[in-house]
């Protein structure tokens, strides 16, 4: 791609930049599940904005699912740029296991919610018009079932999130090592001068 | 310089220093913090001792009617119904909505009594309930859950959950404690009004002949996009003659013997709001002249005790509205929606016990 060129001739230091498309991706994705998440946890304590957040959630979640299966297929396609060398053999085997628990969350999560209101017996229209097709089967047991999976999920994505944002950020503060530069997008160059 | 020579840690082959360090710390904790802290507020653990939660609910409805293990906490005791309703296409006026097609519409249904005591015994005054799900399990599906009365008790979520807490049967009377519930309605007045219409349409003898209303106002969106508020009834077709019964399932009792002689009708009535009218405010009338469109028969046709896969593991959530029906601003209806899924989530994982109303032991 040319903006794979674009981007190496523009670093001039090791660390390699994600392509745009998987950028755009990644942070697409970020914005999504944060809204996901905190309208999750909202709507449920929140009587006079449970309805509404009920539906933008579901919409949300429908978006999530559709953007995760585009981002697998691009994630086979592309090998992401490599990290940069101060990423140890043990860490990198860590951040291996936390990409791949991420990727499958967020495939996971949003499949959960669309069989968990199946399995009540509901009808499931986003954005207002589009009525998805139910994937599981009326069953109060199975409803039960992927209603409890689907906060656990929740909880779970919180977790790896937090370990995924709190790598990145060590390693782009503490070490100074571009992790982060490899998924942004740069509007003007303000390179910090290592130590 | 005295001190003796200590390696200076590194991480990934990266020698670390002490403001480096703090700094990551800084980045990292503040991201915790602020990530971590919104998860906690937005899912309750924080910050939720001034607000009321569905959450509260259940544990109010657990407070007054103890253990229910396996039943919906409110209108626990009921009985599965099931049949058709036949449009006449007159609703199409009003609502773009498939059901109001003429044609048939296969409804499943639950017959029930307000409170949260799953063995609670058959009082005439207790509200009746009637929870209808149109076209079930499809995509254009109409869930509504309706009640016996003219007008709702309350007009907030604030009410409801009030007058719950007031309503506790005292362990010495058997009844709710009079001041309570004295305190309870000079806080609501809303309540005291609506208290007052209720009690001057006595209830009808059973369920077959009640007049069931949806009671909150909704807004029926016509193919032309015009919005009309409102408010549907099921008026009794030609009741079938009382059916003397006794006992603690007296009015259940009777509904089987009924639906088994014959089948049970009511006419869909859609009573058209004016702007003027409470649209939010389920505790108010309408002026009795409102303009009703008579849109088809509901035929309710076989009776069964509640098990698994009938109308017991439908919530009736009346937020679950087919294109052509959509929810009016009235303050009930989230919360409605909020506490039936919660309720809803936790039935599900109970372990469930066998129902009061038996349709199998009614002698014939």
């Amino acid at each position: 791609m040319s903006t794979e060129i674009e981007d190496t001739a523009a670093t001039a230091t090791p660390p390699q930049k994600f392509t745009a498309l998987s950028r755009m991706f990644h942070w697409l994705t970020a914005i999504l599940i944060f809204a996901a998440l905190l309208i999750g946890f909202t709507m449920v304590n929140w009587l006079a904005g449970y309805a509404t957040l009920r539906v933008i959630h579901m919409s949300i979640g429908a978006l999530i699912l559709l953007v995760v299966v585009l981002r697998i297929v691009n994630r086979v396609r592309h090998h992401p740029p490599a990290w940069p060398p101060t990423v140890g053999r043990l860490e990198g085997k860590a951040v291996i296991w936390l990409e791949r628990a991420l990727y499958a969350l967020l495939l996971a999560q949003p499949l959960v919610g669309w069989a968990m209101v199946s399995a009540s017996g509901t009808p499931i229209r986003v954005f207002g018009v589009l009525r998805l097709p139910p994937i599981a089967p009326f069953n109060i047991d199975v409803f039960s079932v992927l209603r409890e999976a689907h906060s656990i999920l929740a909880y779970l994505l919180v977790v790896v999130i937090a370990a995924h944002v709190s790598t990145v950020l060590a390693h782009a503060v503490v070490l100074s090592d571009g992790m982060l530069r490899r998924m942004t997008f740069h509007i003007g160059r303000r390179e910090r001068s290592k130590s | 310089m005295t001190a003796s020579p200590k390696p200076r840690p590194t991480w990934g082959g990266v020698p670390l220093t002490r403001r480096r360090v703090l700094l990551g710390m800084a980045a990292v904790g503040g991201f915790l913090a602020v990530d971590l802290g919104a998860v906690a507020y937005a899912g309750g653990w924080i910050g939720t001792a001034h607000r009321l939660t569905p959450d509260n609910f259940i544990r109010a409805f657990a407070w007054v009617n103890g253990k229910q293990s396996g039943f919906r906490k409110n209108h626990a005791k009921g009985v599965a119904v099931a049949g058709y309703f036949e449009s006449n296409g007159n609703g199409r006026e009003v609502s773009s909505a498939v059901v109001f097609r003429s044609g048939r519409t296969p409804v499943v249904g639950r017959f029930s009594l307000a409170g949260g005591n799953a063995h609670a015994t058959d009082m005439a005054g207790t509200a009746r309930g009637l929870g209808l799900a149109f076209g079930f399990s499809g995509g254009s599906q109409w869930r509504t859950a309706m009640l016996n009365l003219p007008v709702f008790p309350d007009n907030s979520a604030q009410g409801f959950y009030d007058r719950l807490l007031a309503s506790k049967a005292s362990p010495d009377t058997g009844k709710p404690d009079p001041q309570a519930m004295a305190a309870f309605l000079a806080a609501h007045p809303e309540t005291a009004k609506a208290m007052k219409i209720i009690g001057q349409s006595p209830p009808s003898p059973g369920f077959a002949d009640s007049t069931f209303r949806s009671l909150n106002t909704f807004y029926f969106i016509s193919e032309s996009g015009s919005r009309t508020p409102v408010r549907w009834s099921l008026v009794p077709v030609t009741p079938p003659a009382p059916r003397p019964s006794s006992g603690p399932n007296a009015l259940f009792d009777a509904l089987v013997g009924q639906i088994r002689s014959g089948p049970l009708q009511w006419k869909l009535m859609l009573t058209v709001g004016a702007p003027s009218d409470p649209l939010d405010d389920a505790t108010r009338p309408w002026p009795a002249d409102r303009r009703a469109i008579d849109a088809g028969t509901l035929t309710l046709t076989s009776i069964e005790t509640e098990r698994a896969g009938n109308a017991r593991d439908i919530n009736f959530d009346p937020l679950v509205l087919p294109p052509g029906i959509e929810r009016s601003d009235d303050p009930l209806l989230s919360p409605r929606s909020a506490v039936y899924a919660a309720s809803y989530r936790v039935r599900a994982r109970e372990s469930t016990n066998s129902p009061t109303v038996n349709v199998d032991e009614v002698a014939p």
